[in-house]
C-alpha cells in the first residue's frame, strides 16, 4: 500500500489517453465505462464512446482496468504551517499529502504567522507552490487586518494579487457592523466571503456542550452559538446583496437555517469538513486531543442532520479542514490542546463512505469535492470538460485500508480518524497531465508513441 | 517492559460496585489504627509516594501524606510552584522525569480536567487522582461514602441532595457516579447557571430550589462556591447565593429530620453553609469526613500498591 509522490513527473509533449476507465462526471451527473484523452496539460477528449474499440495506436495509453477516474478534489479550507510553523508542515509536505489524498487543487487558509492580510503573502504562496510542483495552491486574503475582526483588510489588492476568497479562518468576526461592511465593501469585487460562523461569546468552551462534556469535566460550546450566527450572516447577506459562504456547518438547526434561505431564493453556500459527517462528539472519548476540533465534534443527531443536509443539497461542498498540530501542542490536558485534525490524505475515504452507506451516487459525491468548490471559488479544475486542466483522480473505491497517523505524509499526525477502518484508495493523481502521485500497484502499461 | 502496569485509580465512573464495597470495607480496617496510639504500620515500608499538587491543596495533599506515612511508605510533596513546571516543562516532561525515579505511585492534583489521566498513560506506577479541574475527585467521593455508611450502615435506597455550584464541581460529578453505582438516588440542588448542561442524563434529578431539592433528602452534601469567579457572572451577589442556596437551619427543615450534613472544605461560612449548620454536632459530619479521608486514602494506597490488590479487582472493567 506504498505510493510515490513525483513533483517532478513530466509533462509529456503529446497526449496520453486513459482507457478502461470507470468515468465520474459530477458536472454531467454521470458515470459510465469510457475514456480520457489528455493533451498538453488539459483534457482533450472524453467519453463513453472513446477508444471504445481499444487502446489508441501511436499515443501513450494507461489502462485503467476499471478502476474510478474523476475530477481531482478541490479542497477549500488547508492550513498549513508554511510560512511561521514550518516544523509543523510545509507546503511541500501538505502537497504530498494532498497528492495522496487525491486532491489537485487546494486552498490555502491565511491563519499563518504573518497573516494572508498584505498582498506580498499571496504572492509568495504562489510562488511557493510554483516551486513545490504538487497540487494547484491558491490562497485565501484576510478579511479583516491580523484576523481581528476589526478592520477590513484590503480586499481589493489582496484579490489582484491572487487571493481566491476572503476569510478570518476559525475566527469568526462577531462585530455585526464589520461583517455588514466586509459584505458590502467585498462586492465592488465579487469576491466570496467565506465566514465560519459562531457566535464567539458562547465558544469559549473546549467541546460541544452535552451529556459527553459534562462527563468529562469539560467547557462546552452550545451547538446554537452556530445557528445563531448563521442566521445573523444570512440577514447581513440578504441586506447587503454580497457573496457569503458559511464554513464548517456541524449542526441539524444550522443546516435547517440555511436550507429555509436557501429557499427563499437566498444565494448562500455553505460546506462541512470531513470530521462533522463521520464522527461525533463521543470521539473526544477519554481526552483525546485529536478529537479537539473548530468547531467541535457534535452530538449524533447533529452528525446525522450534516448527512442529510448533504443528501438534499444544503451543503454544498465538503473540505478537509487540515490543520497540523504538533505533539507539543496536542500531547497536554484536553483544555490546552490546539484545535485542528489533519484531513487531506483521508478527506476521500471517508468521504466515500457517504457512498458505501448509501448516502450519495459518486457523480453527487464529486461535485460536493470537486467540480462545485471550484466552482464556487471560481477555480479551472474540479470538471470534465473539453480544455479544462487535466487535474484528475483514479481511485479504487473499494479497497479496504485502516488509517494509520503514522503511515501519513504529514509531517503532524493528528488526524481524529486513527485506526478506523476505510474503503477507497487513490491510485494515481494528475495535476496538468502529470501523475505526481502513484501507488505502487497502479503499474501502467504505457506505451511510448 | 520489567515493570508491570499496575492499575489506577483515576475516576469513579466505571468502578464495579464490589471494588467500591472492597475499597470502603478497607478503609474501615483502618480507622481504628489511625485511633489507636500506635498508628503506624509497615505494609508500605520501602515504596516511594510523590505527591504532585499543581493546584494548591494544603488538606488534601496533608491527607495524603498521613495516609501513606502511616503505611511505612517514603512520601515526597512536589512544590510545584518552585519546580521546573514553573519554567516551561511540560505536564508530561514532569510526569516522565518522576516516574524515572521509579515511584510506586505518584498522586496528581491538577487544575485540567484529564490531566491525570494523561498522566498516568506515561508512567508505570500506580496514578491516583486527587483531583482534575471539574472532572472527578474519587478519594473525595469514597471518603463521603465511606462517612453515610458508617453512619446509615448502607448507601443503598438513601435519597442525597448535592447542592451549589454543580457545575464546576469534580467532587459533585464523582459523588454522582458513586452514590448511583451505590444505589443511592442523587438530586442535584443550585442556580441553573451552575448546572452543567444534560446532567440530568448522569441519572440525576435537577433542582433549582433548595426547599424541594431538599425535601426528605437523607443527606445534603454542600458544595464550596468559588466566590472569586463566581460574582456578576454566575451569581448576582454572594448575599443572593445565600439567601436562595446558603445552607441554614430554615432550608434545613425541608430536609428529614436527621439528615446528615456534609461538605468537601473548605467552608466558606456565609456563602454556601451557616456557621450554626456547620457547627451542629447533632447534624454535621464535617470533621468525620477528615477523618475518613485518612483511611479512604491508606486504603487506596494499599490496594494500588500493597500486596493486596484485589479491592480493586475489576475496576478496569
Amino acid at each position: 500500500m506504498k505510493g510515490n509522490v513525483d513533483p517532478s513527473a513530466p509533462q509529456h509533449s503529446g497526449s496520453t489517453a486513459y482507457i478502461n476507465a470507470r468515468i465520474i462526471d459530477p458536472v454531467g451527473d454521470s458515470d459510465y465505462r469510457g475514456a480520457v484523452l489528455i493533451s498538453d496539460g488539459k483534457i482533450a477528449d472524453y467519453g463513453p464512446n472513446l477508444f471504445a474499440s481499444g487502446a489508441p495506436y501511436g499515443i501513450q495509453s494507461v489502462d485503467c482496468r476499471g478502476l474510478y477516474l474523476a475530477p481531482g478534489l478541490v479542497d477549500t479550507r488547508v492550513h498549513t504551517g508554511e510560512p511561521g510553523e514550518e516544523h509543523k508542515e510545509t507546503l511541500a509536505s501538505a502537497g504530498a499529502a494532498a497528492a495522496v489524498g487525491g486532491i489537485t487543487s487546494l486552498v490555502l487558509l491565511p491563519d499563518n504567522e504573518p497573516p494572508f492580510d498584505d498582498a506580498s503573502l499571496i504572492e509568495f504562496v504562489a510562488r511557493r507552490a510554483r516551486q513545490v510542483k504538487l497540487a494547484n495552491m491558491y490562497a485565501y486574503g484576510a478579511l479583516t487586518v491580523g484576523l481581528e475582526g476589526k478592520e477590513l483588510a484590503e480586499i481589493g489588492l489582496l484579490a489582484e494579487a491572487g487571493a481566491v476568497a476572503f476569510t478570518d479562518a476559525d475566527h469568526a468576526v462577531g462585530n455585526a457592523q464589520v461583517m455588514r461592511r466586509a459584505l458590502y465593501y467585498a462586492k465592488a469585487f465579487d469576491a466570496l466571503i467565506v465566514h465560519l460562523p459562531q457566535e464567539p461569546t458562547l465558544s469559549t468552551g473546549t467541546m460541544t456542550s452535552g451529556e459527553t462534556a459534562t462527563r468529562l469535566g469539560l467547557s462546552g460550546n452550545p451547538p446554537l452559538a452556530e445557528v445563531m450566527m448563521v442566521e445573523r450572516d444570512i440577514r447581513l447577506a440578504e441586506m447587503t446583496g454580497g457573496r457569503l459562504h458559511l464554513a464548517k456547518i456541524s449542526t441539524a438547526e444550522a443546516v435547517a437555517a440555511i436550507a429555509a434561505a436557501k429557499a427563499r431564493g437566498l444565494r448562500i453556500t455553505c460546506d462541512t469538513a470531513a470530521p462533522y459527517f463521520a464522527l461525533n462528539d463521543l470521539a473526544v472519548g477519554d481526552y483525546r486531543t485529536f478529537g479537539k476540533l473548530v468547531p467541535p465534534l457534535r452530538a449524533e443527531k447533529d452528525r446525522m442532520a450534516v448527512v442529510e443536509g448533504l443528501k438534499s443539497g444544503t451543503i454544498d461542498a465538503i473540505v478537509s479542514d487540515h490543520r497540523p498540530q504538533d505533539q507539543d501542542s496536542k500531547r497536554v490536558p484536553f483544555a490546552q490542546a490546539e484545535p485542528g485534525g489533519i484531513g487531506l490524505e483521508t478527506l476521500l475515504p471517508i468521504s466515500l463512505e457517504l457512498v458505501h452507506n448509501g448516502h450519495l451516487t459518486l457523480p453527487r459525491l464529486f461535485q460536493l469535492l470537486s467540480s462545485t468548490p471550484a466552482r464556487l471559488f471560481g477555480l479551472p479544475g474540479g470538471r470534465l470538460a473539453k480544455g479544462a486542466p487535466a487535474d484528475l483522480v483514479v481511485f479504487d473505491a473499494d479497497y479496504a485500508w485502516m488509517v494509520d497517523r503514522d503511515e501519513l505524509c504529514s509531517k503532524t499526525k493528528n488526524t481524529p480518524f486513527d485506526e478506523r477502518p476505510v474503503q477507497g484508495r487513490v491510485m494515481a493523481t494528475i495535476v496538468g497531465g502529470r501523475t505526481i502521485y502513484r501507488d505502487d500497484s497502479f503499474t501502467t502499461t504505457a506505451q511510448a508513441a | 517492559m520489567g515493570v508491570p502496569r499496575l492499575p489506577h485509580l483515576l475516576g469513579i465512573e466505571g468502578l464495579a460496585p464490589e471494588a467500591i464495597s472492597g475499597l470502603l470495607d478497607l478503609s474501615e480496617s483502618y480507622i481504628d489504627q489511625n485511633r489507636s496510639i500506635d498508628k503506624r504500620r509497615d505494609l508500605l515500608s520501602g515504596r516511594t509516594v510523590i505527591n504532585l499538587f499543581f493546584e494548591n491543596s494544603t488538606r488534601t495533599r496533608t491527607s495524603f501524606e498521613v495516609a501513606a506515612k502511616r503505611l511505612g511508605a517514603d512520601v515526597i510533596n512536589m512544590d510545584v510552584a518552585t519546580s521546573s513546571v514553573r519554567k516551561g516543562e511540560t505536564l508530561l516532561d514532569t510526569a516522565m522525569t518522576l516516574n524515572a525515579m521509579r515511584p510506586d505511585s505518584i498522586v496528581v492534583r491538577h487544575s485540567e480536567s484529564g490531566a491525570v489521566n494523561l498522566l498516568s498513560q506515561k508512567v508505570n506506577c500506580a496514578v491516583i487522582n486527587a483531583g482534575d479541574g471539574q472532572h472527578e475527585h474519587p478519594t473525595q467521593a469514597l471518603l463521603d461514602a465511606l462517612t453515610i455508611r458508617r453512619r446509615r450502615g448502607s448507601l443503598q435506597g438513601l435519597l442525597v441532595a448535592i447542592c451549589g455550584d454543580i457545575m464546576h464541581s469534580r467532587v459533585a460529578r464523582s459523588n454522582i457516579h458513586l452514590l448511583q453505582i451505590m444505589g443511592a438516588r442523587v438530586r442535584v440542588v443550585g442556580p441553573p447557571t451552575l448546572m452543567p448542561t444534560d446532567i440530568e442524563k448522569m441519572g440525576v434529578e435537577v433542582h433549582y430550589s433548595m426547599k424541594t431539592g431538599l425535601k426528605d433528602v437523607d443527606i445534603v452534601m454542600m458544595l464550596r462556591l468559588q466566590t472569586e469567579r463566581m460574582q456578576g457572572l454566575f451569581v448576582p451577589s454572594i448575599s443572593e447565593y445565600f439567601h436562595f442556596f446558603g445552607l441554614d437551619h430554615e432550608k434545613l427543615r425541608f430536609a428529614k429530620p436527621d439528615a446528615l450534613i456534609m461538605h468537601p472544605g473548605p467552608m466558606n461560612r456565609g456563602v454556601e453553609i451557616d456557621s450554626e449548620v456547620a457547627d451542629d454536632l447533632d447534624r454535621s459530619v464535617i470533621h468525620e469526613q477528615v477523618e475518613m479521608g485518612v483511611a479512604v486514602r491508606m486504603a487506596c494506597l494499599e490496594a494500588l500498591i500493597g500486596g493486596r490488590r484485589n479491592a480493586l479487582a475489576g475496576a478496569a472493567a
